[in-house]
């Protein structure tokens, strides 16, 4: 997806505001080897995109605060795929491991 | 869709920019994307941002009100990508934040989580999996029992029992056989899932054991002692006279493990030329005539 169709989803998003976003590598698109400015967005992008616009426009969240708030939820998002890693490799592993593992995911998470 | 005042918490007569904070504080909560655990923050966030479409656009708020539209009057919100769903996915490490974790940070969280159940410094100990094999077996090993050898893939082999009497899928459980355990834990256990071929002419029923013996005419007609195979060897069995295909034979305890083997007699008719049969059945005129397909309603 182009950047002018990624901007055509939203009611009031402007070239030059996405464009600021993918220069402060808030969201990632590929550069689309078509010239300067020209990016191709993956459905991922798109939807990050559609995140930073929620916290923006919907959210209310000031501008500066944008890159502490996406990096704290990036590196959620790190673990949470790591944690669903371990996930699976416990399920082949003896079940007393499984099942200590299973109470602390399990478990309310101020108790550890 | 419900009240949308209801959703967003405010009164009838709110203010647009009460309601504009109430959807605020709601999508700030709800929005899936800040709550990738919750499975239903997507329809909680989704029925806040309906309701706050139909009370933010003055016109469709006073149509609400007069009852002219209800609250599924409000536009079809398009479908959204949400981040949550490509974020959680293996593939969502495009945006990792590039600090590695630290594997001894990691080994440490988890350190002590097994600690924990041990009491402070316990080693954590945990028994072995479960080694599951397969292994088949001949009809009559299934049946009388037999020690077979396994040979496992790391070369090493494990003498198996064979119980008689054992059946097809079956899973024979070796305690203490299978994967080493962690600590002080002990090794798991071997399963081993044996399946039993089938017999040429045995058939098997729970404990007894059906067999279809084949007799000749004379055999049948007269009675005769015929040699009949069992699982535990041949046996002399009597053929009653006047026996026919079909006749069902017990010979009792020959099955396994107290179960009976049961002779079906099927009767064999010669193909090559008898001329006396022939005479004889020509001139034979039956003192019980019967109709063998009466039962199919012929005449």
């Amino acid at each position: 997806m182009k950047l002018e169709a990624v901007v055509a989803l939203f009611p009031d998003l402007q070239q030059i505001e996405l464009t600021t976003w993918i220069e402060r590598r808030l969201v990632r698109p590929e550069p689309s080897g078509e010239g300067e400015g020209e990016w191709t967005f993956q459905e991922i992008d798109v939807a990050r995109v559609h995140l930073i616009y929620d916290l923006r426009r919907n959210l209310d969240v000031p501008d500066d605060t944008l890159p502490l708030l996406l990096s704290l939820l990036d590196q959620l998002y790190d673990l949470r795929r790591k944690l669903s890693a371990v996930k699976v490799l416990v399920e082949d592993h003896p079940r007393e491991l499984r099942d200590a593992v299973h109470a602390i995911l399990k478990s309310d998470a101020s108790e550890h | 869709m419900d009240d949308p005042y209801e959703i967003l918490g405010v009164k009838r007569d709110a203010k647009a920019d009460e309601i504009k904070s109430a959807y605020r504080k709601l999508a700030k909560l709800h929005h899936p994307d800040l709550n990738p655990g919750k499975k239903d923050s997507e329809d909680r966030f989704k029925a806040v941002t309906a309701a706050h479409d139909l009370l933010s656009d003055v016109d469709k708020r006073a149509r609400f009100d007069r009852g002219e539209i209800d609250a599924s009057g409000a536009e079809r919100q398009p479908e959204r990508p949400f981040y949550r769903d490509f974020g959680d996915a293996p593939g969502g490490g495009k945006y990792s934040s590039s600090t590695q974790f630290d594997p001894d940070d990691l080994a440490s969280i988890f350190g002590q989580a097994f600690n924990r159940r041990g009491g402070p410094g316990a080693e954590f100990s945990a028994q072995g999996a479960d080694a599951h094999y397969a292994l088949s077996v001949s009809f009559l090993d299934a049946a009388l029992g037999i020690k077979r050898r396994l040979t496992l893939p790391d070369g090493q082999s494990l003498d198996v029992n064979i119980p008689a009497g054992l059946q097809h899928g079956q899973i024979l459980r070796l305690a203490g056989k299978g994967m080493p355990g962690f600590g002080k834990g002990g090794p798991g256990d071997a399963l081993i899932e044996v399946s039993v071929a089938p017999h040429p002419f045995y058939r098997r029923e729970g404990r007894d054991i059906h067999v279809e013996l084949p007799v000749t005419l004379k055999e049948a007609v007269l009675g005769a002692k015929v040699e009949t195979p069992t699982i535990k060897g041949p046996v002399q069995l009597s053929v009653p006279a006047h026996s026919t295909t079909g006749t069902r034979l017990r010979l009792k305890g020959r099955g396994i493990g107290g179960g009976d083997q049961f002779v079906t007699l099927k009767v064999m008719l010669p193909t090559d030329e008898e001329t006396e049969l022939d005479t004889f059945l020509k001139n034979w005129e039956p003192h019980h005539p019967f109709d063998p397909r009466k039962h199919m309603g012929s005449k």
